[in-house]
């Protein structure tokens, strides 16, 4: 008799060769991925030091992360700010340079892509803005300021809290024309270009009618592609903040969830703590990107 | 190219539109929008044109008030420092580099080999569980690996690789974008090529190794260039302790970290690692954007 499952099987047997060529991807992607998530979802409902085995306690470290620790909320508010503000101003960036760039004659185009891309591909250089942001008079902002006699003294720009913020959001603004951003310059390139001579013909007056009507449309696979990369690193703010407002930063002027997760994963060892701020990150991150994704099928529509 | 079929190229090589079978664009709106891709370029290129004048900067040029941004009197002084300063602690700044080379090599090799064999049956063949399957890795570029890396340090002490340079090369084997690029790119491969050679008697095995990864070189670079760029800045995530196994972007932070004194030789270890990916990325920028435009997500 032949059941469902007899025909699934048969089936995966006749593509044996499609389950070994993805076998050892696929091991290694539940290794260090898929695994990973599960049991951080699973040791964030314990206590769990490392040293003794994890003792289950229910949600005790998602009620103490969102009513008893204080810093877990700087973090969450740093943390949804600087998504608020680079996520989407990143992601119309990267579209609108892209838009403009692609304007260009193919050699200048190179060079500006380039150009804008740069700083993402440096390999994390972005220590050299300690230079830029230095306290002293050398530092180039500090010396253009006096000069200019703007300011008389050297500020302290990453020591000083109500400037970390912003500094950390205009470096990560600098990092942020990444993959997404070539993704709309190879996108631009595809678009058919006799749509937007028939464009013409049926009454589009100017281009901005036609980044509406007819380039946005062509390129929403683009579109929602870009969003996830942009979405994604928009949440994911670590990096930057330690190197240039040091860990712990000044008064937690720059702790974000990831900074905290770091804090307590690795320099208190309470995994089970840690595995729960872990948790609330993924579904943070996940959540908003499927949102996003169900709003920009709709664009153009 | 001595390939039969020429992915996706030819959209891209076509001549640039013809501007006046577009609709009118206005001078103003012309004249603003370079005017805001000249200000945004400057943003973006200064400070790594400033890091790269400082390397070459002379220590009473780097110390001048008011703070300048091009160099006058280049000199090779801070490289020199850099190399004693790092020569005299007891991991030699030639091992940093080794170990770099090292990790952004076998990881990028290992990459584009398992991600391309894994991506071939999720493009071009089907079978059961193939859409859950591809779900998951797209579910997965929708995190980063911040939210893994406390598991996975659990999961490398138990397979024994933490400290040594594996802990760091081996999940970059698994990244997911990669897997996610190269499979979207091998879906423009003509069904007919596979099915020709399949008729030829070809094994699934021969087909990916002789027709499949010949065609899909731009994925490659696409992959080397997405993979370097991880691997090259990469600090070993936390997973490597001994000074000797220590990356580039590691030694780069110390010296960093060394502040003010240490202003020339940071300026001149920020060239040296931010040279190699930037000059990779230009001899391969054609080939990466042809991959990128089949990156997109269909419903």
């Amino acid at each position: 008799m032949q059941t469902w499952w007899s025909l699934k099987w048969q089936q995966m047997r006749a593509n044996k060769h499609s389950y070994i060529l993805m076998a050892p991807y696929m091991l290694l992607f539940a290794v260090f991925t898929v695994l990973p998530v599960l049991v951080s979802v699973v040791l964030s409902f314990t206590y769990f030091n490392m040293l003794e085995f994890p003792k289950f306690i229910g949600w005790q470290n998602y009620t103490r992360l969102f009513l008893e620790d204080d810093v877990f909320l700087i973090a969450l508010k740093n943390t949804l700010l600087f998504a608020v503000i680079t996520g989407p101003i990143s992601y119309i960036a990267c579209f609108v340079f892209a838009w403009i760039i692609n304007e260009l004659s193919p050699k200048l185009r190179a060079v500006m892509t380039l150009v804008f891309y740069a700083p993402s591909i440096s390999g994390n250089v972005y220590f050299i803005w300690l230079m830029i942001f230095s306290g002293d008079r050398y530092g180039i902002m500090n010396g253009l300021l006096l000069k200019f006699g703007f300011i008389l003294e050297p500020i302290q720009w990453l020591k000083t809290e109500g400037y970390i913020m912003p500094i950390i959001i205009l470096v990560q603004l600098w990092l942020s024309l990444g993959t997404g951003f070539l993704t709309f310059i190879a996108g631009l390139q595809t678009v058919d270009g006799t749509l937007y001579e028939a464009g013409a013909v049926d009454g589009i007056k100017n281009r901005w009618q036609e980044l509406w009507y007819i380039t946005l449309p062509s390129m929403r696979p683009q579109l929602m592609f870009g969003a996830v990369i942009q979405i994604t690193t928009a949440f994911a703010v670590a990096d930057v903040s330690i190197a240039l407002a040091g860990f712990p930063s000044v008064n937690y002027a720059a702790e974000t969830i990831v900074t905290h997760l770091i804090d307590f994963g690795t320099t208190r060892f309470e995994m089970g703590y840690a595995s729960a701020i872990a948790t609330v990150l993924f579904f943070i991150m996940v959540g908003t990107n499927l949102v996003v994704q169900k709003l920009l099928r709709k664009v153009g529509e | 190219m001595n390939t039969p079929f020429q992915i996706g190229s030819k959209r891209l090589n076509r001549p640039l539109r013809m501007p006046k079978k577009r609709v009118n664009r206005s001078a103003w709106g012309t004249f603003s929008l370079f005017a805001l891709l000249t200000v945004f370029g400057a943003f973006m290129i200064l400070p790594l044109v400033y890091a790269i004048n400082n390397a070459f900067k002379p220590l009473d040029e780097i110390f001048i008030f008011p703070p300048t941004l091009f160099v006058r009197h280049p000199t090779m002084n801070n490289f020199i420092d850099l190399f004693n300063l790092l020569g005299n602690s007891w991991v030699p700044f030639s091992r940093y580099i080794f170990n770099t080379v090292f990790i952004t090599g076998a990881g990028i090799i290992g990459h584009v080999l398992l991600a391309s064999a894994a991506a071939y049956p999720l493009a071009k063949h089907h079978f059961p569980g193939k859409k859950a399957l591809f779900s998951i890795v797209v579910l997965s570029l929708m995190f980063t690996p911040a939210v893994t890396a406390m598991p996975n340090y659990m999961i490398m002490s138990w397979l024994g690789l933490i400290d040594t340079y594996w802990a760091v090369i081996i999940p970059a084997f698994a990244y997911s974008l990669g897997l996610y690029l190269m499979k979207q790119f091998m879906e423009q491969i003509p069904d007919v090529l596979l099915e020709a050679a399949k008729i030829d008697g070809a094994s699934e095995y021969r087909i990916f190794w002789s027709i499949v990864m010949p065609n899909v070189k731009p994925a490659w670079l696409t992959l080397i260039i997405l993979l370097f760029q991880i691997l090259w800045g990469s600090d070993g995530n936390g997973f490597i302790y001994s000074e000797q196994l220590k990356s580039l972007h590691f030694a780069a932070g110390q010296v960093v970290a060394g502040g003010i004194a240490r202003s020339g030789p940071a300026a001149a270890v920020a060239l040296i690692l931010m040279s190699v990916p930037i000059t990779l990325f230009v001899f391969s920028q054609s080939r990466i954007i042809e991959t990128m435009a089949t990156s997109g997500m269909k419903d």
